[in-house]
């Protein structure tokens, strides 16, 4: 893009450059790159034999409901009645009013729309639940459930949410105690059962097909509970503790994540519901910065102000000064 | 080929050298041919000089990250040889596994100091603007893609990752299409969409550097205080 | 927990992790050291002399 009328533009060390017309060396970079190539080859097998690689391998809703059948039944309780993180996450997930983040006006999850849904009661309880044969208890007590009125429903949910508040584990079952929740406690006793045996991972994949790949719903249900979240802690892995940036045991992780993590710490982030969509504004603003730093005067100026290029360049100073 | 069918492609039988230059045909072929070798001609696309201020070990963590990523996609392309399990399963598949863990490992630290080299150089000066943007993109594109293998690897590290990120992917809505939760999406994008992103966006880098060369130092005598005929033509362009 | 194969692994990095704690920042020994690791590469590769090449000189 040359203009027309040549005007002399002012030269901005900071922007502008001389060309050179000086001297060349004779430089291999075919044969730089071949040894590169054998040395990062030896780095890396080095480091795999003398560290190798993390491999915890994965929770299933099988090992949660019989590890922690009280914390599996407490979350399965909030999946029906729709108090769950997931029943009320709002898009992409389901429409719960206000859910979506925002700033200001600016609610992209609210325009973008439900595109994932998940109807918890009906998913994760009531289908898996209404795929088992010969389970005529479960079947009836469904029955019930379903053929009462919302508001009945809302009455038998809060006295199990109530009551699960204390329930025990005892030899890996369930024990609730008594109260008037109705065919509720049947219908979580019995998806708990249904977990331990593992039927019910298989049943929420397979509601996606035979060959589904989509792990939205068991993963959903999984991180609405505690049992994955404490394992997670366990291991420096929570957002409260740059868990972002961490890996399992003593391996590194991704500490360039270290920015973007960071803003989840500091106020107002550390305290906001919108806090996703506010460190994610905050790192756009920044990597689009980053890339277009070359028309940002002064901070474009602070490689020349540091003077770390003197360094750099210092052969080539030398010789400068040797040959005026 | 001597078929001398006077379509105006150059006759390789006359003497006479060829009867249409390059340059005027009308042909996609010819004029896109004769961009690429005015772009980069050979001794600039592979040049076997290179100026006498490029004496610094600074100057080799762009081939070293480069060589990582090459790495990162020969352990990546073993693993998938055998499936995404394969590792779980198999003492080899692990060590293959880790190759392209300590690979992406090297790739995102030869990088970084790649990075602060070419800051503190301000290579973007002499109109290198782009070759710096495209440097940072190519980071930012293989932060995509070092999450989606991180959700890949079937094990609890991509369930935690997964239902973590998922919140800060659905806050920006896209999450409506982008479901970090789909093993089957979230691997395509790993293996076959970002890597083809990286390859474009870090050879094209790789190309504007071939095309503008390593920026000279900075002046001693820093400031021009009386305006240059043109800064470009400081910079050498034509006019 | 179960920690998974760390197969041939000459130094065992499962476990327990190791974590620093200054301010509100929180790191882990790994990761510490992959930082100050770039930052001593950074400093020697600027620091330390290139070989010098016998040009042909223009």
């Amino acid at each position: 893009m040359s203009p027309d009328t040549k005007k002399p533009r002012r030269f901005k060390p900071d922007r502008d450059v001389k060309e050179w017309k000086g001297a060349y060396v004779p430089y291999d970079i075919l044969k730089e790159a071949f040894v590169a190539f054998l040395a990062v080859a030896v780095l890396i097998v080095l480091l795999a034999v003398v560290f190798s690689s993390p491999d915890d391998p994965a929770i299933t809703l099988k090992t949660w409901s019989v590890n922690s059948p009280v914390d599996f039944a407490q979350t399965a309780i909030t999946e029906l009645d729709g108090s769950s993180g997931t029943a009320s996450y709002g898009p992409p997930y389901n429409s719960t009013p206000d859910a979506a983040q925002h700033i200001g006006f600016f609610e992209p999850a609210q325009w973008f729309g439900v595109h994932q849904p998940i109807d918890t009661a009906q998913d994760f309880v009531i289908g898996p639940l209404r795929t088992l044969p010969n389970q005529p208890v479960t079947q009836a007590a469904l029955n019930v459930y379903q053929g009462a009125s919302a508001a009945q429903q809302a009455a038998w949910t809060t006295a199990y949410e109530k009551a699960v508040a204390n329930a025990t584990d005892v030899n890996g079952r369930l024990h609730v105690p008594a109260g008037r929740y109705g065919p509720v406690g049947v219908i979580i006793g019995s998806l708990t059962a249904m977990s331990q045996t593992g039927g019910l991972d298989g049943t929420l994949l397979s509601e996606g097909g035979f060959y589904n790949t989509n792990y939205t719903k068991p993963l959903l249900f999984l991180a609405d509970g505690t049992y994955l979240a404490d394992k997670a802690g366990a291991q420096h892995l929570q957002g409260t503790q740059w868990g972002m940036m961490n890996e399992t045991g003593n391996f590194p992780g991704q500490a360039w994540l270290w920015l973007y993590t960071m803003w989840y710490q500091v106020y107002p982030m550390n305290q906001s519901t919108n806090a996703d969509l506010e460190v994610w504004g905050i790192m756009m603003i920044l990597s689009v910065g980053l890339i277009f730093l070359p028309f940002i005067p002064g901070l474009r100026s602070i490689p020349r102000w540091t003077r770390v290029y003197k360094l750099i360049w210092r052969r080539h100073y030398r010789e400068l000064a040797a040959a005026t | 080929m001597s078929i001398d069918t006077n379509v105006g492609a150059e006759p390789r039988t006359h003497a006479g050298g060829p009867a249409h230059s390059s340059a005027e045909s009308r042909q996609w072929t010819a004029r896109v041919r004769h961009a690429a070798e005015s772009a980069f001609p050979p001794d600039q696309l592979l040049p076997d000089r290179q100026p006498a201020y490029m004496a610094s070990w600074i100057y080799v963590f762009g081939v070293l990250t480069v060589v990582s990523l090459a790495w990162v996609i020969i352990t990546g392309c073993i693993l998938a040889i055998m499936g995404p399990t394969w590792w779980h399963v198999s003492s080899t598949g692990h060590f293959v596994n880790s190759l392209h863990l300590w690979s992406v490992e090297a790739f995102f630290f030869f990088m970084v100091i790649h990075l602060w080299g070419k800051f503190f150089m301000a290579a973007w000066r002499g109109n290198r603007r782009l070759t710096w943007a495209t440097g940072v993109i190519s980071f930012l594109v293989s932060v995509a893609a070092a999450f989606t293998g991180y959700v890949s690897q079937t094990n609890f590290d991509s369930q935690w990752i997964s239902t973590q990120a998922k919140d800060g992917i659905n806050s920006t809505g896209a999450g409506a299409f982008w479901n970090v939760l789909n093993f089957g999406q979230m691997l395509m994008w790993h293996i076959v969409l970002l890597p083809i992103g990286i390859a474009l966006i870090a050879g094209l880098h790789v190309l504007l550097v071939r095309r503008r060369g390593i920026v000279p130092p900075f002046e001693v005598a820093e400031h021009h205080t009386e305006p240059v005929a043109d800064a470009a033509a400081a910079a050498g362009e034509p006019a | 927990m179960v920690l998974g194969v760390l197969l041939a692994a000459l130094i065992n990095l499962g476990g327990t992790g190791k974590y620093f704690h200054w301010g509100f920042i929180q790191i882990s020994a790994a990761n510490l050291v992959i930082i100050v690791l770039m930052i001593v590469v950074f400093v020697l590769a600027i620091l330390l002399p290139f070989p010098k090449r016998k040009g042909d000189r223009q």
